[in-house]
């Protein structure tokens, strides 16, 4: 990387289109930025004068003129409108098929999860030519996951999910930033990226992860919190069952649906009053500073894992044991 | 010339010397003065903050100062620049000195109200001198919660106060000016005559009447559930910190519109008068003003691109956002269009207008990367965005209010400055300008986020120029300061018309009479006939 360069490294799918859109921008606002500057130079020494009595051409104004540099500047700004809105959509709609990693903000460090169950701190290794998209928040305040190369990033809000995703198309290491201003170390809350080559990135993540896949995790606590003994998969439990239930819509006892995605289970677990499912009561408690978010990223992706067979979306959803949900206990 | 028949005149300034005279006045022209002074003031102390900044920021590691100390030296040069000299320049000093003369008006509608926004002004400033001296603050300017109602151990609440009440000397300045350019124009003085100076502080008054509240709610909210602990914003207490975004941008971003509108207008006043020609399509430029000031209520989500608003609202807040883009586009052209077939008088206020035009050409045009969606996620709070809001605020709002001071400062102290060091200053100021904010273009498209204390290597070059640029700035603005000054004692008399400029505020004496005119004027014709005019060499 020379010093010298003013467009940082072109690393994923979405960095030459953005690169592209900047360009035109470039073009584009040189060009009137040039032309008014010229214009205003040329006529500030066409016409000037020392004599403090002369006057200036009475001119007052002209309609053609006003019409003129509002429309086209109007339209051009429309192109940019349009261009930059697909650009947008591209870079924050995924693909279907992606890799999955969670992440979590606090200050002053990037966790990453991985969902064969290594996590890493400030590092974060993918393969190049796969999409990965990561979803996170915030244990704390504000931060933002800012990826440069990607030209991608999100802020991570305490008490939401947000996701980046994207598709890194050269080998190589690369900033990660946290871009939204957090306090004392803000500065410090940076990472590397490694993009690396399939074979690579398979051998990085066979050493040595220990503790298990993150479903895996999800399924330990999902039975030392107890959750089993109500969420029991036949239904007939106190809450509902949770089997094939992420990614489908469920009436609710206000009598709205809604979505099981992240955002819900997470609710779910932490302020399960809010949304009830239909045709059950209001008895679970609440989960709140019993389990951080990082358990809670793992008991989301055990609830993920309890659809049969369908998506495939996870690579871990082949290794996480499905349906083993212990049986119901009474003492509790 | 005049001077050899002069006898003392009685003026604003000479008509009474103790200090009760100053402090109890209600004269609109003192009033200016006196905003002048804290103005200036508080353009010195975000002025040093920023220089500490730039040192620090010369060096990759964070040498100078801890991060501590930096986060609190850029969220104080931010408050201090944003609600203390950015806000009140234009329309509290050149407003407030400049508004009733050019309306041929004895003084504001409300002139006790007037001191009184003097006063509220100054005791939010107190606190928030005090909230700076005792440790400072160091949420940013924006105060994004839950870090500023939860996280942060600083001055956050003394801050708050401070800005809560500098608030009401706003409205109370915006209010004063509306009801005086509805109630007091002269005789003959129709809405089309105006100065279109007069119309930018009329589009200003607006907002700060309908925006001002909004940040005072805000703040007041935000001090609830720091000192209460009720869940407004914070998540862990049942809030949502994406609504603190959502209020504050609500009047933040009208904001800048309240700091860039009236020195716009200033602009409008220096072009045509060095020109000697009327502003190219008046009305045009004067209906762009209001247009800004509505718009400008309706743009304030595209803060939140990458904030998790829904994709679609972040449409249409992009959209609105180039809808807004047009009016300044419009004066743009307009303002050049002024210049053609114009004799063009290049006195100081005219080459600092100029170099305005330039300045504020880079920020405008800056604005529509940021307003790109697809752009706007990579740069949004990088450096790319630092440079485009200073290009507006610093070239175009400081800018301009030079332009504006040295076009009035002959009416407001009856002296001249030096015009060479005047035109130099501009020239330094337009130098090292560019060399402090160009740079931070790039750096910012490379990927450098801003309020870093610390920085990877690779991103030195870019700072050493810009912190290069920023001790060019620096001197440009000590001169400035300097020949002002000088102007005050070994000024030559100004004259009651030294640019020889259309305008109801030159036909009084410099500096003015106490109540302005010894006889009503009356208007026949509109701002900027220069060319029908016999114009009056004293």
């Amino acid at each position: 990387m020379s010093h010298l360069s003013i467009i940082p490294a072109q690393a994923s799918t979405i960095a030459p289109q953005v690169d592209q859109l900047y360009w035109f921008i470039i073009g584009v606002t040189a060009f009137f930025g040039i032309l008014t500057s010229i214009l205003v130079v040329y006529f500030a020494v066409k016409y000037r004068t020392s004599d403090p009595l002369a006057v200036g051409a009475p001119i007052t104004g002209s309609i053609p003129l006003e019409l003129a540099w509002s429309i086209i500047p109007f339209l051009i700004s429309v192109v940019i409108f349009v261009w930059a809105s697909q650009v947008f959509f591209n870079i924050y709609r995924p693909p279907d098929q992606t890799l999955n990693i969670y992440a979590t903000g606090k200050r002053w460090m990037w966790k990453f999860q991985h969902l064969d169950g290594k996590a890493e701190i400030n590092e974060l290794h993918v393969p190049v030519g796969r999409p990965v998209k990561v979803t996170f928040t915030s244990e704390d305040v504000l931060h933002s996951l800012y990826f440069p190369a990607f030209r991608t990033k999100a802020d991570a809000i305490p008490g939401r999910y947000s996701s980046v995703w994207f598709d890194a198309t050269k080998v190589g290491d690369y900033h990660i930033f946290c871009a939204e201003y957090c306090g004392t170390r803000h500065s410090g809350m940076i990472g590397t990226v490694h993009v690396m080559e399939p074979v690579d990135y398979q051998a990085w993540l066979s050493g040595g992860s220990g503790g298990g896949t993150l479903a895996s995790r999800g399924e330990r606590l999902f039975s030392e919190l107890a959750c089993n003994t109500c969420h029991i998969t036949d239904g007939s439990g106190r809450g509902p069952s949770l089997h094939n239930k992420f990614g489908m819509q469920e009436q609710l006892a206000n009598g709205s649906v809604v979505n099981i995605d992240e955002t819900y289970v997470r609710e779910s677990i932490l302020t399960p009053q809010r949304k009830v499912v239909a045709g059950y009561q209001p008895v679970m408690p609440t989960f709140q500073g019993l389990v951080n978010e990082e358990n809670v990223m793992a008991l989301i992706e055990y609830v993920k894992s309890l659809r049969s067979s369908s998506g495939g979306a996870t690579a871990a959803a082949n290794t996480a044991a499905p349906a083993a949900v212990a049986p119901a206990q009474e003492n509790r | 010339m005049e001077m050899t028949l002069a006898e003392p005149r009685v003026d604003y300034l000479n008509v009474r010397h103790t200090v009760a005279s100053w402090l109890l006045t209600k004269d609109h022209k003192r009033i200016g003065i006196m905003y002048l002074v804290v103005v200036s003031l508080a353009f010195f102390v975000g002025g040093l903050f920023a220089s500490i900044i730039r040192m620090e920021l010369a060096t990759p590691a964070g040498d100078l100062v801890s991060s501590d100390t930096y986060n609190k030296l850029f969220t104080m040069h931010g408050v201090a620049m944003v609600f203390f000299v950015l806000i009140p320049a234009v329309p509290a000093i050149l407003g407030n000195f400049v508004l009733p003369l050019m309306l041929g008006a004895k003084d504001v509608a409300f002139p006790k109200i007037n001191l009184l926004s003097w006063y509220v002004f100054v005791i939010g400033f107190l606190f928030t001198l005090y909230a700076m001296v005792t440790g400072g603050v160091d949420t940013g300017w924006t105060f994004y919660t839950p870090y500023s109602s939860r996280a942060s151990s600083s001055n956050v609440m003394m801050t708050g106060i401070g800005v809560f009440i500098t608030g009401f000397s706003s409205i109370l300045t915006g209010l004063n000016f509306m009801v005086t350019i509805h109630r007091m124009r002269a005789p003959g003085l129709t809405w089309f005559r105006l100065p279109l100076f007069v119309w930018a502080i009329y589009s200003t008054s607006l907002v700060q009447v309908l925006g001002t509240p909004v940040i005072a709610i805000t703040v007041l909210a935000l001090a609830v559930e720091r000192g209460l602990h009720f869940g407004i914003f914070d998540p862990a207490l049942g809030g949502d910190p994406v609504l603190f975004q959502h209020l504050f941008w609500f009047y933040s971003h009208p904001a800048v519109y309240i700091m860039i509108l009236p020195p716009m207008g200033a602009i409008s006043e220096v072009l045509a008068c060095f020109s000697r020609k009327n502003i190219f399509g008046y009305s045009f430029v004067a209906f762009s003003s209001l247009a800004i000031a509505i718009f400008g209520f309706l743009v304030w989500a595209h803060h939140l691109f990458i904030a998790g608003i829904s994709v679609y609202s972040a449409l249409v807040f992009s959209f609105l956002t180039y809808a807004v883009a047009i009016p300044s586009a419009v004066k743009t052209f307009n303002w050049t269009a002024t210049l053609y077939k114009g004799a063009i008088w290049l006195k100081a206020p005219m080459i600092w207008a100029i170099c305005f035009l330039g300045l504020f050409l880079v920020g405008g045009l800056t604005g529509l990367f940021t307003a790109a969606l697809g752009v706007d996620v990579h740069i949004h709070d990088t450096y790319f965005v630092v440079a485009h809001f200073h290009f507006i605020m610093v070239g175009g709002a400081i800018m301009g209010y030079f332009a504006g001071l040295h076009y009035w400062w002959p009416k407001m102290t009856g002296r001249m400055y030096s015009d060479a060091a005047a035109k130099t200053a501009a020239v330094i100021v337009f130098v090292g300008f560019n060399l402090t904010f160009g740079p931070q273009f790039i750096l910012g498209y490379l990927g450098m986020p801003r309020r870093y204390h610390m920085y990877p290597e690779e991103f030195q070059v870019l700072n050493v120029l810009s912190s290069a640029g920023a001790s060019i700035l620096a001197v440009g603005y000590v001169l400035v300061a300097i020949y002002l000054l000088v102007s005050l004692f070994k000024g030559e008399k100004a004259g009651d018309n030294p640019w020889h400029a259309t305008g109801l505020e030159w036909t009084t004496q410099s500096p003015p009479l106490p109540h302005n005119f010894d006889v009503q004027p009356v208007v026949t014709e509109g701002a900027y006939e220069y060319s029908k005019r016999e114009i009056k060499v004293v």
